[in-house]
């Protein structure tokens, strides 16, 4: 009813939009509200009942590996998106939450969602020393100074080895022959059940970060990643809101890793390289690192492409290839990734079939 | 009431500010100068960026150098800036509700004071509309709305209508006119716009070159003849 409604904002111009589509936009607004959770929602019942049973175990394991490094990008996500700071450590600190969470089921018979909530706490700390430089530096140096962080992490890890039922703090026994699994919880002892617990653990750690984004910390986030003075003029203490962004980060990654440790019961400091994180945050920007979903997408790329890239026959060598080209892509025509872009070029694309089809003999004035 | 006594900034070799020393009383204070004069480093000063070799700011019995930056902006300073620093990514009402969460200066209920502020910038538009698809004269609007929210102590514009066509700029004008009755405190504009000024202030101070030049009755510093010569230039240049 309101009449000033209809005074809309005018998107920049970059898109040949019709003109009449911000009123369409506003009305819409109304049912959307309830339409967007629905969906969200159905789409969840399908992947927790009806997903593993459409995929061998081969698949469904490339699926529980996706959930699990969805969370990873979406910590990254919050970094890199969200705040504005590229970190290049997140894989190493995945690998302190996996190292955490195998030494507390080692040493401990807790149950598994404990477990992932110490291993996320005591990452969150860790990771939030790693995110300390983030104060001074920014950009490429803070980048850079993660990387080397990630790297030293990785050296340790790799010469203390991950804990496997030993004794002692690091509880690695290097002479044992049987080395006993690590454990899983007793509801998700199969692989379908390990995936439906770790799509559930996964839908919690997004709605941790979507309730941080839409109040006060993801407001103060907006403006310090668009202006730090801005930001401190608006009286935000930008020192406190960095550290909690690492420290979000980080807890979410240390659950993720926690959920590896579950998932892949053997751990091996071969599996987490430094050079994992350049392809993660590769992965975060191809997905897209402003919105939520690019973190499902992200998690996807890294994890379930390969497996279909093995099982097609292709080495999955070629995707470091395919990465740099879609990070190329991304920086130059599509900052906010697939899940901003697909959707477009899927409605040009229909808008060009659609045009096609009214009218077969194309007008010579070549409009696309 | 803002007193600045002795303030000198040092970058390096130049001297932004040379012990300058300024007053304003109440209302809404124009502040100009040609450009380099030392304005928006003054106002840097005054919200915590830029740190004064010597020299002190007393606003309204307390010295403002003493607190951090965001702490500033808390006790009640606010500004806006040369270039419009709306926060893109949220609407218009989450970009004026971060600044009342931010500060702790009235105790009324935010939604209602986020919307009367809205409402005072005179912004008809849907509070939920994202920022990053308005136009840039009413991003200016919501900017100046981020600043009075809240009932601040003392509001700084930095060339608020830069780049506004005329009739925006008369909105502006009627806007901060009536920023004092709306936050009882106080307000600084620095334009280029000297009909602007006039429309606003009934003081204005003019800088050139890091010193005081002449403060007093608008009209009257207009006229003032150092005043002319500091944006005209004089006629013997050697």
């Amino acid at each position: 009813m309101d009449a000033a409604e209809v005074e809309s904002p005018t998107r920049d111009t970059s898109e040949g939009e019709g003109t009449a589509e911000p009123t369409t936009r506003r009305r819409s607004l109304e049912p959307r509200a309830f339409i967007r959770p629905l969906v969200i929602l159905l789409l969840l019942l399908f992947v927790l009942l009806a997903l593993p049973s459409l995929f061998s175990t081969y698949y469904v394991d490339a699926s529980t590996q996706t959930a699990i490094y969805a969370i990873v990008a979406l910590g990254l996500g919050v970094l890199v998106g969200r705040v504005g700071m590229v970190s290049l450590g997140q894989a190493a600190v995945l690998a302190i939450g996996a190292w955490v969470a195998a030494r507390i089921l080692f040493a401990t018979g807790l149950p598994f969602p404990f477990v992932l909530l110490a291993s996320g706490l005591i990452t969150m700390v860790l990771g939030t020393l790693v995110g300390l430089p983030a104060l001074r530096l920014s950009g490429l140096y803070l980048a850079l100074i993660t990387l080397m962080l990630a790297g030293a992490i990785t050296v340790v890890l790799a010469t203390t080895n991950f804990p496997n039922g030993g004794h002692g703090f690091l509880g690695y026994n290097g002479a044992s022959v049987h080395i006993p699994p690590i454990r899983r919880p007793n509801i998700a002892q199969g692989d379908s059940a390990f995936f439906r617990y770790s799509v559930v653990v996964a839908t919690l750690m997004f709605l941790l970060v979507l309730g941080h984004l839409r109040a006060k910390p993801g407001r103060a986030w907006a403006a310090i990643r668009q202006s730090e003075s801005a930001a401190l003029a608006a009286g935000i203490n930008t020192t406190l809101y960095k550290l909690w962004a690492f420290a979000l980060a980080s807890f979410v990654t240390g659950v993720a890793g926690g959920l590896l440790a579950g998932s892949l019961h053997y751990l091996y400091s071969i599996d987490f390289q430094t050079q994992d994180s350049i392809t993660l945050l590769a992965v975060v920007l191809m997905g897209g690192a402003y919105s939520l979903w690019g973190a499902i997408v992200a998690g996807f790329l890294q994890q379930f492409l390969p497996q279909l890239f093995t099982s097609w026959g292709i080495s999955p060598d070629w995707l470091t290839i395919l990465f740099g080209v879609g990070v190329l892509q991304v920086l130059t025509t599509a900052p906010r990734g697939i899940v901003d872009q697909l959707p477009k070029d899927v409605a040009r694309l229909g808008r060009l079939i659609g045009r096609l089809v009214r009218r077969p003999t194309p007008s010579p004035s070549g409009e696309t | 009431m803002i007193e600045v006594s002795d303030m000198t900034v040092r970058f390096g070799g130049v001297t932004p500010l040379d012990n300058m020393s300024v007053r304003f009383e109440k209302g809404t204070c124009g502040l100009i100068g040609p450009n380099g004069a030392g304005k928006t480093t003054f106002f840097n000063v005054l919200s915590g960026f830029v740190r004064p070799v010597s020299g002190s700011v007393t606003a309204f019995g307390e010295d403002l150098l003493k607190m951090v930056h965001f702490r500033r902006a808390r006790w009640g300073v606010r500004r806006t800036f040369q270039t419009e620093q709306a926060i893109e990514e949220l609407s218009v009402f989450d970009n004026v509700a971060m600044i009342h969460e931010h500060s702790k200066l009235s105790g009324g209920s935010r939604r209602q004071e986020v919307i009367d502020a809205i409402r005072f910038v005179g912004l008809d538009i849907h509070p939920d509309t994202k920022v990053g698809g308005l136009g840039a004269g009413q991003r200016r609007m919501v900017e100046v709305a981020r600043a009075v929210v809240g009932r601040p102590r003392l509001v700084l514009l930095d060339e608020p209508a830069a780049g506004l066509p005329d009739d925006e700029t008369e909105h502006l004008g009627d806007v901060i006119r009536r920023i004092p009755e709306q936050t009882d405190g106080m307000t600084i504009l620095v334009d280029h716009d000297m009909s602007l000024v006039s429309a606003c202030c009934e003081v204005t101070a003019v800088l050139d070159f890091g010193k005081l030049l002449a403060s007093g009755p608008t009209a009257e510093v207009l006229r003032d003849d150092r005043v002319i010569r500091a944006y005209l230039g004089t006629e013997e240049t050697k």
